[in-house]
């Protein structure tokens, strides 16, 4: 299967890196979206290695723009009118597990659906959310386990 | 939305500084058009004629992590550009043949040792590697040659002085070899 194959870097970065750095611009303006923008692409190459499978790599690569985003707001919310504010992203990446984990904390989120409906390895979700796999895999187990709890019994 | 090349330069620099990068590559123009050239921590591990080809190639055979950084190529370039003009006879870069078969890197590097200006057979250089009868086998291992020009194999002609075969086209492996002023 052609798309499961592993993109060299290169292609993999040529091919999303306009989309990431409008998404940065729009979240962040246009001076913050210059360090963000790097720090997206060294997070994605920190865990490239790890990927086992070429698929859903542009909502991965999203995933970890939208993370680096929030960090970034957290830091230091952006003194610039923004045109679309961090606190309600559009999330197109997640649309199939939207309905699912709408409720869940944003970490917990990114997390259950980069690993449940990406399959993807805990060390690219950490490199997605910027944390350790340790923390990514408790991420996804929490998530899990607050979806369950919602579940009608 | 388009990123400032400045940008980009930036994010290349970094990957390179923090050690991310399984294969660092360029693509430098020619006298036999461009060229993909392409090191790992190693030393030079490729050299490819048609350069879109050669990123999936790489990858393959290094690791998914393979980036375009300018700056890591520029003395593999200089010893090109020094060779192309007529200035270099004997290339000095390491190389890295980790991809390569063990037969087949035992016949590069004999292939190494044919000097710039001269030519050798498929068959003297199987009967270098103690394998006489495998011309054939020589001829394959000079096709998958992963740095032409550097490992000379266009310096490698027919029994009959034909110039027989060369991954690149015929034309590259005569424009070589008039360049390092074999007679044809």
């Amino acid at each position: 299967m052609m798309d499961a194959v592993i993109p060299p870097f290169e292609r993999f970065y040529c091919e999303h890196r306009e989309e990431v750095f409008g998404l940065l611009v729009r979240r962040l303006g246009r001076e913050r979206a210059e360090d963000a923008f790097q720090e997206t692409f060294l997070r994605a190459l920190r865990a490239y290695a790890a990927l086992r499978h070429g698929r859903h790599l542009r909502a991965w690569v999203l995933t970890i723009a939208r993370n680096v985003a929030v960090d970034s707001y957290r830091r230091e919310p952006p003194a610039v009118e923004l045109q679309e504010p961090v606190e309600v992203p559009r999330r197109p990446a997640y649309a199939e597990l939207e309905h699912l984990t709408d409720d869940l904390p944003p970490t917990e989120r990114a997390a259950v659906v980069l690993r449940y409906a990406y399959d993807l390895p805990y060390a690219a979700i950490a490199a997605a959310l910027g944390s350790s796999e340790e923390a990514a895999r408790q991420a996804a187990s929490s998530g899990v386990r607050r979806l369950r709890k919602k579940e009608p019994a | 939305m388009k990123i400032p090349a400045t940008l980009d330069d930036r994010f290349r620099a970094a990957a390179e500084r923090e050690g991310l990068v399984d294969v660092a590559y360029d693509v430098a123009e020619s006298p036999l058009g461009d060229l993909l050239v392409a090191l790992t921590d190693r030393g030079l591990c490729r050299i490819a004629y048609r350069p879109d080809e050669a990123l999936d190639e790489l990858a393959a055979g290094f690791g998914a992590r393979v980036l375009r950084i300018p700056r890591r190529t520029d003395r593999v370039r200089r010893e090109l550009d020094e060779y192309f003009a007529g200035r270099r006879r004997e290339f000095d870069l390491e190389t890295d043949l980790s991809p390569v078969p063990a037969f087949h890197r035992r016949v590069l590097g004999e292939l190494a040792r044919v000097p710039f200006g001269e030519v050798t057979t498929y068959g003297a250089l199987a009967a270098k590697v103690g394998k006489p009868t495998a011309a054939r086998a020589i001829g394959g291992a000079m096709n998958r040659n992963p740095i032409p020009i550097v490992l000379p194999c266009h310096r490698v002609v027919g029994a009959n002085g034909r110039l027989v075969g060369y991954a690149g086209g015929l034309d590259r492996k005569e424009q070589l070899l008039r360049l390092e002023g074999v007679a044809l």
